[in-house]
């Protein structure tokens, strides 16, 4: 594999935008599941798409960031939020969220996260991304994801449509006044 | 500094992967259920993008796209659900749902 040189400045740009969006996303996850109030929840799941979003686009994969726009900020997020007016007359402050066994929860989570970045530590280590890699996803990202999607990966494409025509049919079933 | 890890985006992920496992045990409104499990998801998305990335492959961005259908029918459906249970219920509140009990 032919490596190119790297710039040290070009790097260090990302690394800044990494970490910048990176603590807000991290701030945004936690307020999602901490906050009080459903629709501030939802508001901060927004943040946390957003910049899930822009990992995306700091990784080369501009088709996956604006499908994660589109899909998530654009649809996922208006439902939620349609759930929440469908679902609750008042929408002030809920002190109400939490169970009863939350600690359990947290006991469970750091677990997992412990687990998780012991193992990516010790085997990744000190692995750089390698960037000639996704650079040479840069010029052509969409056609390059619209050849594999409609070659290599049409069978699941098309299993992935029937799926999406199942649920709009459940979904309407289940939640139609008949 | 001067060099971008592929650490940091599997990092990042698992801090939004364990967040949004507090979330789902925790939570007992079943709308912040169904938003943590999209925490969830975005974290296994960034996981499959940084590694087609750093692999030079495509099919990361393919499968990261799966995932996003996939959320977006299991959202639908699940606020269908969700929108029953308050019918029937008058409530969203994962404890008031234990009939099935033992």
């Amino acid at each position: 594999m032919n490596v190119t040189p790297v710039l040290a400045a070009d790097a260090f740009a990302q690394n800044v935008f990494f970490y910048a969006i990176a603590a807000v996303m991290a701030f945004s996850a936690i307020r999602v599941v901490t906050v009080k109030n459903v629709v501030h929840a939802a508001m901060y799941l927004v943040m946390v798409l957003a910049g899930v979003g822009a990992q995306f686009i700091l990784l080369a994969s501009e088709f996956v960031a604006a499908t994660q726009v589109l899909v998530y900020i654009g649809a996922v997020v208006v439902l939620v939020l349609f759930g929440v007016m469908l679902t609750r007359a008042k929408l002030g402050e809920d002190v109400n969220l939490t169970n009863d066994y939350w600690y359990l929860g947290a006991i469970s989570a750091v677990l997992v996260f412990g687990v998780m970045a012991y193992s990516l530590l010790d085997y990744y280590g000190d692995e750089p991304l390698d960037r000639a890699a996704a650079e040479s996803q840069i010029p052509d990202n969409t056609e390059q994801v619209a050849d594999a999607i409609f070659s290599q990966y049409v069978v699941p494409f098309e299993a992935i449509s029937v799926l999406l025509l199942g649920a709009l049919v459940g979904a309407i079933v289940l939640a139609r006044k008949d | 500094m001067d060099d971008v890890m592929l650490n940091q985006f599997l990092l990042l992920s698992a801090i939004l992967f364990s967040t949004g496992v507090y979330g789902v045990l925790a939570k007992k409104n079943a709308i912040l259920v169904l938003m943590s499990i999209e925490l969830i998801l975005n974290a296994v998305n960034i996981n499959l993008v940084a590694f087609g990335a750093h692999n030079g492959t495509i099919a990361g961005s393919v499968f990261a796209l799966f995932v996003i259908a996939v959320a977006a029918a299991e959202v639908g459906v699940g606020l269908a659900i969700v929108l029953l249970i308050y019918r029937n219920r008058r409530s969203v509140d994962l404890d008031d749902v234990a009939q099935m009990k033992g």
